[in-house]
């Protein structure tokens, strides 16, 4: 009896050095396991440090019933942009590098460079941004896109339609991307209050890229925005744009004129986005519309000159079922009024009566966020007298770091 | 009328005295109010019927990003096309990436499915490995862990709170959780049909088995010759149900559904995907509710 106690305590003793043994053998493991995943956690890829880089490849087959070479939008002074409607036939569009990365815990930097299909290289943004401001402060220096507005600082390759509405064209040439910098500030509220101010060499229309000492450009803006119910986001904004052009020259009718004056613009900015329940992924509905208000004062080739014109635009895109999206935009320009010693006969481009419209409607699929590609018609009365159909195939791809798009 | 303007000057303050988060996604927004109790205002960026994917920076979330004094997020890219703005634009340097006011759940855990190579190609890819990971109870555990440091860390006055209220959770939680394991038992070895791969960590900690998925690639839509083939591959090695999140259309797992005569469910996949999801652990309770539905 006392003997077979002694079996079982021995037996029990061993059965139970033995779990020990397979416990620590246990815990050996799991401390080299974690040690492993610890270590491949940590390996630094090579690439760790390279910046974000995606590329944006675009191409357009366009038909136009008039010559894109001719495009001219009467009533207004040529904004030197790039703003003609795409070349007929097949044509490469801009091919879009971003290269954009945190440069220390201070600043970002980011650039984004157009390779144009006539084989020049274009800065389109090329900026840094602080990151350690706090208290809702952050500036940006270098080039970039201008806050002002809405669709300003969308990229183009963003945009609902291939090209920029009239009001940009007329009074932006196309987008303002001036060399400069902007402090913005964003209050300590739940509604967004968003207040920033840029000032620039004005180094592009309405600008004349002055040769001096100083700022050729300056620019308040202010944008407000929230949630409306679960589904809807808006926000609205107002800006103003002052700059002081130096013989600003454009050709009328021949004719070579130039402006030296003050120019100021004011934009009034809205937009709405819809999804059900805020789910964008089935169908999502977005309406845009901006309001451009534009005075010049000085002198046109040395004699008075003042203009008063505006011009608006309003847009919806719907996407009506995953992938595949369609929508309406009307543009509008106002000539305003023009006041000068010249006759409507001398200056043809700068002084007829005209109001340019246009109308475009496009629908685009998207078979993942980094493609898409679209048809989009135009009737386009830009010029006085003419009405220009455009139709037009267009492919946008991105390549690389998945991008942020702004709202 | 001085006094009001005293009161509208010192309100922000009075807000200020609180943790502010910012949460990505519904399940961190409720484990951080789990956590931190009276003393955090939270704010939830999106809701279950969002496809946490395709969120936008909207406005509001810009205001709310620039009080934040923490962002709780997912992290592995999940947040990729809207946090990254939220972060850059809202002013606020507490929020940085490698800042104590930045927080990644994915940080806490070890992810599943890491590619081996990424591409394109391979549809929406997540380098760093599945980020759903919010669906794994253990999972939950280490990021309340984690997260409750990291806010103890933030305010330091409130610290032994949050760490009660962690230590708190941490208990309900283990008994929970003990409990949903038991009654996962019978969806161990179950084939079921996903709609996308945000239910991973769920598959894997209750044993069922995914024999396919309605998205063709990750994050491309379901497309009719996918279903008809997923439907062929289904006569070969059936499934007990066809199973997609409260944000995915229904509409391909009820063709599907329909078609291989298996039921279509609905899984709250977050906190308020469901009436009864209304916490994290009604989160769970109603998705093995619903599960366990089907084995009956």
């Amino acid at each position: 009896m006392h003997r077979m106690w002694v079996c079982a305590m021995a037996l029990t003793m061993a059965a139970a050095a033995q779990a020990q043994d397979s416990k620590s053998e246990i815990d050996a493991l799991k401390r080299r396991v974690d040690e492993l995943e610890a270590r491949s956690a940590q390996k630094p890829a090579t690439n760790a440090f390279n910046p974000d880089i995606s590329l944006i490849l675009q191409g357009t087959a366009a038909r136009a019933s008039q010559n894109p070479d001719d495009y001219q939008i009467t009533g207004f002074a040529p904004s030197g942009g790039d703003v003609a409607p795409p070349r007929r036939g097949f044509s490469l569009g801009e091919s879009e590098l971003v290269v954009s990365s945190n440069i220390d815990p201070y600043f970002r930097g980011q650039l984004v460079a157009a390779l144009t299909p006539d084989n020049d290289v274009e800065v389109e943004e090329a900026f840094f941004q602080t990151l350690a401001l706090g208290k809702g402060f952050t500036v940006k220096g270098g080039r970039f896109l201008s806050s002002i507005g809405y669709q300003n600082q969308i990229h183009q390759h963003a945009w609902d339609f291939q090209d920029a509405p009239l009001p940009y064209k007329a009074f932006l040439g196309g987008r303002l991307n001036d060399d400069g910098v902007q402090g913005k500030w964003i209050a300590p509220t739940d509604l967004l209050v968003e207040l920033g101010a840029e000032t620039g060499r004005g180094r592009q229309f309405p600008g004349s890229d002055p040769n001096k000492n100083g700022a050729g450009m300056w620019s308040l803006f202010g944008h407000v925005g929230g949630d409306a119910g679960t589904g809807g986001a808006w926000r609205a904004g107002l800006s103003y744009l002052k700059t002081s052009p130096e013989d600003r020259a454009f050709s009328d009718a021949g004719v070579l004129q130039s402006f030296t004056g003050d120019s100021r613009l004011w934009i009034a900015d809205a937009v709405f986005k819809w999804a059900p329940e805020g789910n964008s992924s089935v169908t999502n509905l977005k309406l845009q519309g901006e309001y451009f208000r534009r005075t010049e004062e000085g002198s046109l080739s040395s004699t008075d000159y003042s203009s008063r014109q505006s011009g608006w635009y309003a847009q919806a895109v719907y996407q009506f079922m995953p992938r595949w999206r369609a929508g309406y935009r009307y543009d509008r320009l106002d000539h305003g009024t023009v006041s000068s010693v010249f006759t409507e006969a001398q200056a043809p481009l700068l002084l007829t009566g005209y109001n340019p419209t246009r109308n475009t409607v496009m629908v685009d699929w998207s078979p993942t966020e980094f493609s898409r590609l679209r048809l989009q018609l135009a009737q386009d009365k830009s010029r006085a007298g003419v009405t220009d159909n455009q139709v037009l195939l267009q492919y946008i791809f991105s390549l690389g770091a998945h991008g942020a798009h702004t709202f | 009328m001085k006094t009001f303007l005293l009161v509208l000057l010192l309100a922000p303050l009075q807000a200020l005295a609180n943790l502010n988060i910012l949460a990505c996604e519904p399940e961190w927004g409720a484990l951080a109010k789990e956590i931190g109790g009276d003393k955090a205002n939270v704010y939830v960026a999106t809701t279950a019927m969002q496809d946490p994917h395709r969120v936008e920076a909207r406005p509001s979330l810009m205001a709310r990003a620039r009080n934040a004094d923490l962002v709780v997020c997912t992290g592995a890219q999940l947040e990729i096309g809207w946090l990254p703005l939220l972060q850059t634009q809202s002013g606020n340097s507490k929020i940085q990436s490698g800042q104590p006011g930045y927080f990644e759940a994915a940080s806490a855990v070890s992810l599943i499915e890491k590619p081996s190579s990424v591409d394109r190609a391979q549809g929406d890819v997540h380098p760093a490995g599945n980020p759903h990971l919010h669906l794994d109870p253990r999972n939950i555990a280490e990021v309340a862990a984690a997260l409750a440091q990291r806010m103890a860390s933030l305010d330091g006055t409130q610290a032994p709170y949050y760490q009660s209220r962690q230590k708190d959770f941490d208990k309900r939680w283990t008994e929970a959780s003990t409990r949903w394991e038991q009654q996962a038992a019978p969806l161990k070895g179950m084939p079921i049909v996903v709609y996308h791969k945000d239910l991973s960590y769920l598959i894997a900690w209750t044993g069922m088995r995914e024999v396919g998925a309605l998205e063709p690639k990750p994050g491309i839509p379901p497309s009719t010759a996918h279903l008809a083939e997923l439907l062929e591959t289904l006569k070969q090695s059936p499934a007990r149900a066809v199973v997609r999140s409260a944000y995915n259309d229904p509409r391909a797992a009820e063709w599907l559904a329909e078609r291989a005569k298996i039921p279509a469910v609905m899984l709250p996949y977050t906190v308020g995907g469901t009436d009864r999801a209304k916490d994290l652990f009604g989160l769970y309770d109603d998705t093995l509710a619903r599960l366990l539905a089907v084995t009956k």
